[in-house]
């Protein structure tokens, strides 16, 4: 089996008297898409915070391909390779977009000189759909677009693990397929990425694994078909109406793979 | 930059240039003493343009550093160096100085580093006050005067003050036109965002105010030299420190030309009010600041682009 | 001795609690650092002077009429001038205040002169337990305590000063709740200077006045607001008579000259360590 890309031990942060994340251990392998699910307040943003070092930790360690990056700066983290996008957008408003995404080309210190930053940043921003945007003040955006350039200032970075916090909130039909098709794209590139989501029919058709926090703590962990199905994340979070739901698509799906007739 | 933009920018600096030596050789006393006090505020301002324009910290601690410089320049003058020694020196003790200081002051944000830095200004012009043994106290301190008639220690200081404002405008291009440059504004826009694309924030705000702080010391050391006496009240004006950031605010702020722009227009108004209205003096000044912030609080340049020139553009690290 | 040096403190802590109210109240809810507060002070203390001085009756009496002279000011300056910038960044109101600042301290000492004027109220002092209390500030320290009090009740029984309190907390929703949040903002700036006036008046029965304090009695404002928190009564109460206890004492240990910067230095030192402040509210950073 492949090193772990991610690897996290008994990772702990208190705020006085609350546990905000509690001992949570998990691993990545390479290439892997990853959910991140949980109930609001359940510690996933922190969590994520905690890996790329916004958060000092009360406890535990992380490791990132091989290196120990437990009491590492974030900007450091973010130079070796980690990116994530903010559940809040924070663009540089008044920049424009092209120097939004520039910004993330330079001072990862991953794309060489400052022509090759250039090229990476024209690059994601045709990736992304912004380039015709290039000029416009980040200010000046849509909802929509401000998430796409979030992403595509992480993308510039060349980030080789990808942290998306809730990158489809707010948007409608059209523009998470749109969201959802570029997902698939940087993960096909080889990018690492965890994606945090409260939309589920998204995470069970993107992803190959789930994690369920609650309360701070890892609640469950498995393919999605089987953590979907877990009583204790039913109860938690997903509900009963949505599991069923879900079973029956499942089973649907399943019957159309083995060729019998859906039930 | 495009090539029609750099010939105009290079002819509109080479006649700068010759304007000044032009006016130090045959200007009389009286305004080569107010070219040289044009010059100081210049490199001052461009000096907070770094800290306060650029990457959005508005310090009040323009005095502190100034009247630093001013102290630690006098002390190695009367310890026996010589004055383009003294210099260096102070603007180095400011840059240690402003280094200790910066890692403090720069975890606050916004009105609390406003108010910090005025503390700073306070506490110093006290301390100046009560360490008589260092500072000689509210008597103030002499310095060596420089040999020569009138006119030619007018002349020389005249020279060297200018010759600084320009280096502090040639450092702001090259700061302006860089990566640590870029740095300063994505930092001024999102703290929390830089951080994520990878600038170590802190090491980039200590940098630019040590740069800033450095710039300020050195000034307040050329001036002790020139009036060879200052005392705490001289040294650490608060005034200076409000109107250092009204003359980058009136030129605009965060820009290129906009410290050089807000220093002429702030100085020939400074030398209108002063001769005409002087028992009102600072009441004018009060009225002018409230006239920059309601009307031009983006700067004079900005309102100048805003009008459709193509010769004043902000300088961006983007390629062209 | 002891005592007497904290009896001393909290006397004079208790005025530096009156002038500094106003300006912590307009700086939690309207988040501008009012620089133009010193003067206001010192116009209330003129006030008094030259009302008692030129025509007789109480100095409180007077007192109460520079507070409504000064209400009135603050609630134009407010709403004519500074609710144009409100929402500005703060380096804008700053410095605007800090124009009008100069301009006003240029034109009292035009028109008072800078020479020191008091109030010769000849009270003489009591002796208590073997402290020594001059009666003048003890006036003094009641009428600030007073007034301070009843602008705590005003925040916290009027409906004027609950709507004060809710927009500090939050002013767009003030806006959906259908408060009128500019004129709002004016009366609390009105009151800001209204306790500038009553904290000058106070001062005034204790202490000579000159416009050169304008800048002093703004700089005590700053320490307390950083001590107390910003924005709420209590807090500034609690920094007032801080500073005073820190100055009481730093004069007897360090001499009187170095008073006002032990002030400054551990205002510096809490923007460091704890910028909330003693009573450890957040206020507007």
């Amino acid at each position: 089996m492949a090193e772990a890309i991610l690897d996290v031990q008994g990772l702990t942060r208190r705020f006085g008297g609350v546990v905000a994340v509690n001992d949570v251990s998990l691993s990545l392998a390479p290439g892997e898409i990853v959910g991140l699910i949980g109930p609001n307040g359940a510690g996933k943003t922190t969590l994520v915070n905690l890996i790329t070092g916004f958060l000092p930790k009360t406890a535990g360690t992380v490791r990132f391909e091989g290196r120990d990056i437990s009491a590492a700066a974030p900007h450091l983290i973010a130079r070796q390779g980690i990116a994530r996008t903010f559940q809040i957008v924070q663009p540089f408003s008044e920049m424009t977009v092209f120097e939004n995404v520039l910004a993330g080309a330079i001072f990862s210190g991953r794309n060489g000189g400052h022509a090759a930053a250039v090229t990476m940043a024209h690059e994601c921003l045709e990736f992304t759909g912004l380039d015709s945007h290039a000029g416009y003040l980040a200010s000046e955006l849509s909802l929509a677009n401000r998430k796409h350039l979030e992403l595509a200032k992480s993308l510039a970075m060349r980030p080789r693990l990808l942290f998306l916090d809730e990158v489809n909130a707010g948007l409608n039909t059209g523009e998470l397929d749109a969201a959802l098709a570029l997902i698939r794209n940087i993960a096909a590139r080889g990018v690492t990425i965890v994606i945090i989501e409260h939309l589920l029919k998204i995470i069970a058709s993107l992803v190959s694994r789930i994690i369920v926090l609650h309360h701070g703590a890892k609640l469950s962990e498995g393919r999605p078909a089987d953590v979907l199905r877990d009583p204790t994340v039913i109860k938690a979070y997903i509900g009963n109406k949505f599991a069923q739901r879900f079973a029956q698509t499942e089973s649907a799906n399943e019957a159309t793979e083995e060729g019998r007739p859906s039930p | 930059m495009k090539t029609q933009q750099r010939t105009w920018t290079i002819a509109f600096g080479a006649a700068l240039v010759l304007a000044t030596i032009g006016f130090g050789v045959t200007a009389n006393n009286f305004l080569l003493q107010a070219g040289t006090t044009l010059a100081m505020y210049v490199a001052l301002a461009y000096a907070w343009n770094i800290v306060g324009g650029y990457m959005g910290y508005p310090s009040f601690g323009t005095a502190a550093f100034f009247g630093f410089g001013c102290y630690a320049g006098a002390i190695a003058q009367n310890a026996g160096a010589p004055m383009w020694l003294a210099w260096p020196a102070a603007a180095l003790g400011g840059a240690i100085f402003s280094a200790v200081l910066g890692r403090i002051l720069l975890g606050m944000r916004g009105h609390y580093f406003a108010i910090g830095t005025i503390a700073v200004v306070e506490v110093m012009r006290e301390v100046s006050n009560n360490w008589e043994a260092l500072t000689a106290g509210a008597t103030g301190l002499n310095l060596p005067i420089v040999a020569g008639s009138p006119r030619e220690v007018g002349m020389l200081f005249f020279f060297v003050m200018t010759a600084f404002a320009g280096f502090a405008l040639l450092l702001t291009l090259l700061i302006a036109r860089s990566k640590f440059g870029f740095g300063l504004r994505c930092i001024k826009q999102n703290e929390q965002a830089a951080s994520m694309v990878g600038i170590g924030v802190l090491r980039y705000k200590v940098a630019a105010f040590v740069v800033s702080c450095a710039l300020m010391s050195a000034t307040g050391a050329i001036y002790a030299s020139m009036v060879a006496f200052i005392n705490p009240d001289d040294a650490f004006n608060i005034l200076m420190s409000i109107s250092v950031p009204v003359i980058v605010t009136l030129g605009g702020a965060g820009l290129v030309l906009g410290p050089l722009v807000g220093a002429v227009i702030y100085m020939v108004l400074d030398n209108f009010v002063w001769i005409n209205f002087i028992n009102y003096h600072s009441a004018v000044l009060g009225v002018i600041i409230i006239a920059v912030i309601y009307f031009i609080p983006q700067g004079v340049v900005r309102e100048f682009v805003k009008r459709g020139s193509v010769l004043l553009r902000r300088d961006t690290a983007k390629a062209a | 001795m002891l005592a007497q040096y904290i009896i001393n403190g909290l006397l004079i802590g208790s005025l530096y609690a009156c002038l500094a109210v106003g300006f912590s109240l307009v700086w939690g809810v309207l988040n501008i650092i009012n620089m133009l507060h010193g003067a206001f002070v010192v116009l209330g203390a003129y006030i008094v002077i030259f009302g008692v001085q030129s025509f007789g009756g109480s100095p409180i009496l007077w007192t109460g009429a520079a507070c409504v002279v000064l209400f009135a000011i603050g609630y134009v300056i407010q709403l004519g001038l500074i609710n144009k910038v409100v929402a500005a960044p703060i380096f804008i109101t700053f410095t605007l205040t800090f124009g009008m600042d100069l301009l006003a301290q240029n034109l009292m000492i035009n028109v008072f002169t800078a020479t020191p004027r008091s109030l010769t109220i000849g009270y003489g002092s009591l002796q208590i337990a073997g402290l020594s209390l001059s009666v003048a500030r003890l006036i003094a320290m009641g009428f600030a305590l007073l007034l301070t009090g009843l602008l705590y009740w005003l925040l916290k029984h009027s409906s004027i000063g609950r709507a004060i309190v809710a927009v500090r907390m939050d002013r767009h929703a003030a806006t959906l709740l259908g408060l009128d949040v500019p004129r709002i903002y004016a009366v609390t700036f009105g009151i800001g200077a209204l306790m500038a006036a009553a904290g000058g008046g106070a001062m005034a029965m204790a202490f000579p006045i000159t416009p050169v304090l304008d800048g002093t009695f703004l700089g005590k404002a700053f320490v307390i607001c950083v001590l107390g928190g910003l924005g709420s009564v209590p807090g500034a109460l609690i920094g007032g008579l801080v500073l005073g206890l820190l100055e009481s004492f730093g004069a007897v240990t360090l001499g009187s000259q170095w008073s006002a910067t032990v002030g400054f230095v551990i205002m510096l030192a809490i923007l460091v360590f704890r910028p909330a402040g003693i009573a450890g509210r957040s206020g507007f950073e």
